[in-house]
């Protein structure tokens, strides 16, 4: 690990999203990883409070000067709340991945096995050094 | 096998992102990012190896002719040191290539793009025919750098005695630079003040790191190839295989002015016609007034039916708004027109503004 920013409190998907529960609600951003790759980031659009989200299927989309990308959801449940301080200042995204976090969700009852799915960091940081 | 140009290590050590672009690895962007590259270039100086792009010299008894007849500018109205942008164009119309001419001493530079340059060399000798005409290919023994920006000038100065405030916009000198011979265009391709600089290959090296550090007080950036069309494209100067291709004509793509029509040149009759019948396509500049980012590809539409296809979009870094440029029917160009750009397979609404989206600061 040099290259990239990774944060210990959070679980990350193959797909470069990070997760991280908060009082039982999970909140959901993009890594490091995934920040550099776009390059600047210049528009999010993001789910609707209220909206369903599927572990694995795609809940936002990020767009940078490059392209526009999907951001899924890690883990399924309800949208409760989303960042949108992200629309007026989608660089925070580049600037501190970790706390730039895009929408969070109320999850189901497959939390525990949808977490279980996903990445420590010490295995997305592998994960991340294989893509390279 | 892509080529590289002779700055290649330099860019991998200054933490250049290096891609495939016309057949060369170049920078995409540094590690600074192209938006601070792109505000660089608009508030300081930025520095852009775009050494891919080709250089053609012409010369001989003939040269004048031959060139009126091959691309669409009134070249007689050039006099020596004077730089114009021009196209060439086939028999009907459409664009083989967009370019920049520069009459020097004795000769004449012919700058075309980098992924046009084997299409073009062999579209220019192919009507070489009976003219008196050295056609020299120069890409290889000429680096290109362009340095712009407000500041460019002052940044160039620091490294010769020539008096570059002497040097207006579309001109050219020939002179030495950081102890090098190099021609020096005031013209670019960024909507910004500038220099285009063909300097010897084999001290290009040390060409780039003498105006690297000549700019370090100014704010000068490397910038890469994102800046480049994000500068371009607020600018709304074309970029071919975008705006321009071997199915537009200039006067769809607003480049009438290009055209000089008291004489003659291959495409001139097809053209005409386009004239007087006015083009049924216009490229368009749009402005969203849903926010997306429009991207290259993306349909245009009106009342659900597709009427066009975005040629080059984005979110405008000095604007700060999502901006596309597209071909459109003519009954749908004018200014204030709404119609939706289709993201993602949703419509969302934009309207047709007036171009450029950022004027020009030309000396």
């Amino acid at each position: 690990m040099a290259k990239y920013k990774l944060d210990k409190s959070v679980k990350y998907a193959k797909t470069h999203e990070w997760v991280r529960i908060e009082d039982g609600i999970a909140v959901i951003g993009i890594s490091d990883y995934a920040q550099d790759a776009l390059s600047d980031v210049v528009y999010v659009d993001l789910p609707e409070v209220g909206d369903v989200v599927t572990a694995g299927k795609q809940a936002a989309t990020v767009e940078s000067v490059k392209a526009a990308e999907d951001v899924n959801a890690p883990v399924s449940g309800e949208v409760i709340e989303v960042n949108t301080a992200l629309e007026d200042t989608p660089e925070i995204i580049n600037e501190r991945p970790y706390d730039a976090w895009f929408f969070k969700v109320k999850p189901t009852d497959a939390l525990e096995q949808e977490l279980a799915a996903l990445m420590e960091p010490e295995a997305y940081d592998k994960y991340v050094e294989e893509l390279e | 096998m892509l080529q590289r140009t002779p700055l290649y290590e330099i860019h991998v050590a200054l933490g250049g992102r290096m891609v495939e672009f016309a057949g060369f690895e170049l920078p995409v962007q540094y590690p600074t990012g192209p938006i601070a590259e792109h505000h660089a270039v608009r508030t300081a100086a930025g520095l852009f190896d775009i050494d891919h792009m080709g250089q053609f010299e012409l010369a001989g008894p003939d040269v004048v002719e031959f060139l009126q007849q091959i691309q669409v500018w009134d070249v007689e109205q050039m006099a020596e040191g004077d730089a114009h942008y021009s196209l060439l164009c086939y028999e009907d119309g459409t664009v083989v290539d967009d370019i920049f001419l520069y009459r020097l001493s004795g000769r004449w530079l012919m700058v075309v793009n980098a992924a046009n340059r084997a299409k073009d060399w062999a579209w220019i000798e192919h009507h070489l025919g009976r003219y008196d005409v050295a056609l020299i290919e120069r890409s290889d023994d000429l680096a290109m750098l362009a340095l712009q920006g407000p500041k460019a000038e002052q940044i160039l100065q620091k490294l010769t005695d020539y008096p570059l405030h002497t040097v207006t916009a579309r001109t050219a000198i020939e002179t030495q630079i950081g102890g090098l011979h190099v021609i020096a265009g005031r013209t670019g391709y960024t909507g910004e003040d500038g220099f285009e600089l063909y300097a010897p290959v084999d001290h290009v090296i040390d060409f780039w790191n003498q105006l690297l550090e000549a700019g370090k007080e100014e704010g000068l950036l490397p910038c890469g190839l994102a800046a480049r069309d994000s500068l371009r494209f607020e600018a709304c100067l074309p970029l071919y295989g975008h705006e321009l291709s071997a199915k537009i004509n200039p006067l769809e793509a607003r480049l009438g002015w290009t055209i000089s029509w008291s004489k003659p040149f291959i495409g001139r009759n097809a053209l005409l016609k386009v004239r007087l019948e006015k083009p049924e396509r216009l490229l368009v500049g749009l402005e969203m007034i849903d926010k997306a980012v429009p991207r290259e590809g993306y349909p245009v539409a009106v009342d659900g039916k597709i009427i066009g296809h975005v040629t080059s979009g984005m979110k405008s870094p000095t604007l700060g708004k999502f901006l596309a440029m597209a071909y459109v029917p003519a009954e749908h160009s004018a200014i204030g027109v709404k119609m939706d750009v289709i993201v993602r397979g949703e419509p969302k609404q934009a309207v047709v503004v007036k171009r450029p989206f950022y004027k020009p600061r030309y000396k």
